[in-house]
């Protein structure tokens, strides 16, 4: 690795790092004015304990070793890194995508998940769903097949949104809802997250191309488009149905685009990312609305930005990958091509299959840790403690006080 | 003395101010409070759906004044936050028994 490629990679890690603080405030603006601070600390606890973890076990356990069905040991404690190709950056670049994975999951356990079981929770899933779905999807058996997860659309939005799914299922619904709407209570903190989180989405997806290289710029590029198209479609579906461009849904609109980019922002390329972000909005924008029509209690709307973006995004590779374009970028850079580049269907069906295997093992696995919580220390807070709100019982703090403490 | 006590739309303070100062009234306590009149709500959106916003924010003003003033510091008032639009607000004089400044002990009138 020369210099231009080891600054890009440190820059990006820095980057994807301060999209978990940027997601707290995008959720945290979202939930009701009692429940604030909880947010944001469901967010940074991920930022706590997830990093620590890879470095101890879970790296290992996700790119060590060729297994079937997870990695080793071998490489726990960050011992037998390959130092000459710098692993050691690999590792702590890759911490910070294992951390905001299980954070995504908070925003639709918002205002009701007890804080001790978010924060065994969060340690359980890393290990048990989280390393072996992207071991699968990296080094595994579903990249051998042939499927493709550029920056983390299966491994991280499609398998944290089927995991948001099944958490609630046992947590269920929010003392009121769906009668009782819950309108954000900062729509500037959640404009301000919106903003970090595409800052950031440019290391999570051109940090992906490892190097400082061709197929990063067509990531970037790809980013910054596909978000604007998202977020732009997303308004003109809601203005077009309720009558208003909303701030939450350009907020929403610009996450849906990030995330359907982010399984194909290395394979496709000219206006495909454009298409891409513009189904995306529209797609996400109706997709909210089927969990009061199905009666499942997503409350920040992870489900449908985030598994349904993210399955669009990486099926879509199916049909936009252009391997040709890239070949001309990158010399070796090899991959299946989709249905319109004249690669047929092969890769559509291994996009299927990757997805479904997901889906599959995610909601097993997470709706088992889900059940096992709630079973013994309990998952959810009683309904008076859900009724004051959870900073004040949870935490001890609030987050905003009409008083000036410090003159009484 | 009379407790004036009016509530106005929060964008009319400036003047409503400018007018007491110009009638004289040396200082007045200002709140932001909610409330509804026959103005009623008006509704926002929230991933398309609608809801009613029952309350509508306005300006509390309130000023202590003698006796001999208060109608012209109505009018003042009256007159400054007046739009001839529904919501506009309302003016009440209520008696003060017993003012004093606590800084000197001053009382009632000399505390004005």
């Amino acid at each position: 690795m020369d210099s231009g490629d080891n600054a890009w990679l440190l820059t990006s890690a820095a980057l994807v790092l301060f999209m978990t603080p940027g997601l707290a405030f995008f959720y945290g603006g979202m939930v009701r004015s009692k429940n604030t601070l909880n947010m944001l600390m469901m967010n940074f606890w991920c930022l706590l304990v997830v990093p620590l973890l890879w470095a101890i076990v879970g790296y290992s356990l996700a790119f060590s070793g060729d297994g079937d069905f997870i990695g080793n040991f071998d490489k726990s404690f960050m011992r037998n890194f390959d130092m000459q190709g710098n692993e050691l950056m690999f590792m702590i670049f890759l911490a910070t995508f294992a951390a905001i994975t299980p954070a995504l999951i908070s925003g639709a356990v918002a205002d009701r998940m007890k804080f001790s079981a978010w924060a065994i929770f969060v340690p359980l899933w890393s290990i048990l769903v989280y390393c072996p779905v992207t071991f699968w999807v990296y080094p595994g058996w579903l990249a051998e097949r042939g499927s493709v997860d550029f920056a983390g659309g299966t491994s991280i939005h499609v398998n944290a949104g089927i995991g948001a799914l099944a958490v609630i299922l046992v947590l269920g619904k929010r003392k009121g809802w769906p009668e009782k709407l819950s309108p954000p209570h900062s729509m500037p903190l959640v404009m301000l997250g919106t903003g970090i989180l595409w800052l950031g989405w440019f290391g999570f997806n051109a940090g992906s191309a490892g190097a400082a290289n061709g197929r990063a710029i067509q990531a970037f590029v790809n980013t910054a488009l596909a978000a604007a198209a998202a977020g732009l479609s997303w308004a003109v579906t809601e203005k077009f149905r309720d009558g208003h461009f909303t701030n939450l849904g350009v907020a929403s609109g610009i996450v849906a685009g990030l995330v359907a980019i982010t399984p194909g922002c290395g394979f496709v390329t000219g206006g495909s990312s454009i298409l891409i972000g513009l189904i995306a909005g529209v797609v996400c924008a109706l997709a909210v609305g089927l969990k009061s029509k199905l009666g499942y209690d997503d409350a920040l709307d992870v489900i449908g930005v985030h598994l349904v973006g993210g399955l669009l995004g990486s099926i879509l590779i199916g049909f936009f990958a252009d391997p040709e374009a890239f070949s001309k970028i990158d010399e070796g850079y090899e991959f299946l091509g989709g249905l319109f580049y004249g690669g047929g269907t092969e890769l559509l069906v291994e996009q299927i299959l990757a997805n479904v295997v997901t889906l599959i093992f995610s909601f097993a696995v997470t709706f088992a840790i889900a059940k096992v919580l709630d079973l013994t220390i309990g998952l959810r807070v009683s309904e008076e403690v859900e009724s004051e709100g959870l900073d004040i019982r949870e935490h001890a703090e609030t987050a905003y006080s009409s008083l000036d403490r410090s003159t009484i | 003395m009379k407790l004036i006590t009016a509530i106005i739309k929060p964008f009319r303070l400036d003047g409503v101010k400018e007018a007491l100062k110009a009638v004289g009234v040396e200082g007045l306590t200002v709140t932001e409070v909610q409330g509804f009149g026959r103005q009623g709500g008006h509704t926002e959106t929230y991933r398309g759906a609608e809801y009613k916003i029952d309350f509508v924010p306005k300006v509390k003003i309130e000023a202590v004044v003698s006796d001999a003033v208060v109608d012209q510091v109505v009018d003042a008032i009256v007159t400054a936050a007046r739009t001839d639009k529904i919501g506009d607000g309302k003016v009440w004089v209520t008696p003060a028994e017993l003012l004093v400044r606590i800084r000197t002990g001053e009382r009632n009138d000399d505390a004005v």
